[in-house]
């Protein structure tokens, strides 16, 4: 019997766990909520754009066209469902709506791979709530896909090294790059340089970054505490305030500010699948446990790529034919299982070289976890709904929650429209230190369904209207 | 022809692929134009400086022009003229579309609820 296969996600993960899955003779619904394959990373620009893969991927223009062209042969292979959204997962269901229409589907799956990526992991700034402000992803997004810039005067701050690369691409497409504003400190510690010359041409890459940067005149600080984004409610971003590495305090005006501290795995279908998670104190964030193949506590599901671990796209890449393959393998696929054998070992070597400059990353960009302790009461947390810091510890020290899910129903952080997404994070950071609690001790913010907000045009297949 | 939105210019810039066909659509009851392939949110940004007011202005919040731009954050949220809901950075402009940037005066407008 051919096993019923699903993949959430068309990023570098979910093309090449669904590239397996055909070479094994499978032919698996592929789901995802963009118009067109490439995730993130490898997002493809609308048609009728004339950019070149190398202006838009640079160094990695290759390992995209590979990849686009890969999954534009799978076509006929698969069962491809853009603009659908997966909603929620059941036992061995998982549930989707294709957000153009509102038709929603139940999909019975033997093995469910979900490749679900990963957004920017955001620190709360006072005035961030601030029209014009935005996640790097964002600002490279604009770019990648519309060719726009998020503003005329744009400051990059946070950290990582999608910092450098976004602030390099916008300097290089001809934007104004005010300033990279950095909270890690210059030089790396040995254990951190340690994991990154696990892969020395990638190192080489972000050190040419940071100096084109330089050369180019654009201030690049480093060890920078930020203080707050300048703004009005009517008019928006007017600047960026930071304290440096020498207790001076810094004005940078700008009309635009592109924020990330590295990214934060999409987790909330293996939390709806009940999957285990676990703790990862490097990063200080819980991601679901996994093993060394991708598979979870659930039986039958999967995960692969930024939303298990932050690996980046080649360890991505990897993770989703290793994932694959293992599903295939568990279900006593014939073919699959031949595969699996073949391939196993090298692919977790890859994997394992990848881990190693993922902690090499964690160390060098850390997760300025006492800043967003130490946010001033005014500033907001929570960017839906306006919530602030003072608001957040009147739940713990006034109201009595020491666990992150009672802070949220008593302030309301986590519940706005993007779930969580963007404040957790800090919150726990906040509720933990108003407490007194280790983070690791305060709880997390549980996955709910729908995993994003839903129209009320939602409607079943057969309700009228729905293509089958 | 541009109308600029009240504000002044545009938050976004364009910097290259302007040579695309141009598309009129309504902002807001007044004619506008976008370029062929646009997202709503680029559309309405490179001629306003927000998309929507926060529904939070007692807490001193105001304009919103989107956050994440990935679908993620729901921050993008603008309505067509029978007041269904539009997520701008993942809506891709057509040819005569028309979008508000007020909600609706009708919650269940505001819920894409079909008659």
């Amino acid at each position: 019997m051919t096993p019923r296969t699903v993949v959430v996600g068309t990023g570098p993960a979910g093309v090449r766990a669904a590239q397996a899955l055909v070479q094994a003779g499978v032919r698996p619904i592929v789901v995802d909520e963009a118009r067109r394959d490439g995730g993130q990373i490898y997002r493809r620009q609308p048609e009728g754009f004339l950019r070149s893969h190398a202006t838009l991927y640079g160094s990695e223009a290759a390992k995209a066209q590979a990849l686009h062209g890969d999954f534009d042969a799978l076509r006929g292979q698969i069962d491809h469902r853009s603009e659908t959204l997966a909603w929620n997962v059941t036992s061995g269901q998982l549930h989707t709506v294709h957000t153009p229409s509102g038709c929603t589907q139940t999909l019975d799956f033997d093995a469910l791979i979900v490749c679900a990526g990963a957004t920017d992991r955001l620190m709360p700034v006072a005035g961030w709530n601030h029209a014009g402000c935005y996640s790097l992803g964002a600002a490279q997004i604009a770019l990648k896909a519309q060719a726009c810039a998020i503003g005329s005067r744009v400051v990059f701050m946070g950290s990582g090294p999608l910092l450098y690369l976004v602030a390099a691409q916008y300097l290089k497409a001809g934007a104004q790059v005010e300033a990279v504003l950095d909270t890690s400190p210059a030089l790396p510690g040995w254990a951190a340089l340690r994991g990154l010359l696990r892969r020395p041409r990638l190192l080489l890459r972000g050190a040419a970054l940071v100096a084109g940067l330089r050369r180019a005149g654009v201030a690049v600080l480093n060890g920078v505490l930020p203080l707050r984004i300048d703004g009005t409610a009517a008019g928006g971003v007017s600047g960026v305030v930071v304290r440096d590495a020498r207790g001076a305090e810094r004005r940078f005006a700008a009309d635009a500010v592109a924020l990330g501290w590295h990214l934060r795995a999409e987790t909330q279908l293996a939390d709806l699948a009940r999957c285990e998670f676990e703790f990862e104190p490097l990063s200080r964030q819980w991601l679901p446990r996994i093993d060394d193949c991708g598979r979870v506590s659930t039986p039958g599901v999967y995960l692969a790529g930024d939303g298990a671990r932050i690996l980046g796209a080649d360890g991505a890449e990897s993770a989703g034919r290793l994932a694959a393959l293992a599903a295939l393998h568990d279900l006593g696929h014939a073919r699959g299982r031949a595969l699996f054998a073949a391939e196993q070992d090298g692919l977790k070597r890859r994997l394992a070289t990848m881990d190693g400059f993922r902690e090499g990353l964690a160390r060098a960009f850390p997760w300025p976890h006492a800043h967003a302790a130490g946010l001033p009461d005014d500033a907001v947390v929570c960017r839906c709904e306006a919530i602030t810091a003072g608001e957040l510890r009147r739940s713990v020290l006034e109201l009595g929650s020491q666990e992150l899910n009672r802070a949220k129903a008593f302030s309301r952080v986590g519940m706005g429209r993007c779930q969580g997404r963007y404040c957790g994070h800090a919150a726990a950071e906040v509720v933990a230190a108003s407490a007194r609690i280790p983070v690791e001790r305060i709880g997390r913010l549980r996955g709910q369904a729908p995993v994003k907000p839903l129209l009320m045009n939602t409607q079943e297949v057969g309700d009228g209207g729905c293509d089958d | 022809m541009k109308q600029p939105m009240p504000g002044g210019g545009g938050r976004f810039v364009r910097l290259a692929e302007t040579a695309r066909p141009a598309i009129a659509l309504c902002i807001d009851g007044r004619p506008a134009s976008a370029l062929e392939g646009d997202t709503l949110l680029v559309a309405l940004l490179v001629q306003g400086r927000h998309l929507r007011q926060s529904e939070f202005t007692a807490s001193g919040d105001g304009a919103r022009a989107g956050f994440c731009l990935m679908g993620a954050c729901q921050d993008c949220w603008v309505w067509d003229d029978a007041g269904r809901r539009l997520r701008a950075c993942s809506t891709v402009v057509a040819e005569g579309m028309s979008v508000r940037t007020t909600p609706p005066a009708s919650p269940w407008g505001e819920t894409g609820a079909r008659p």
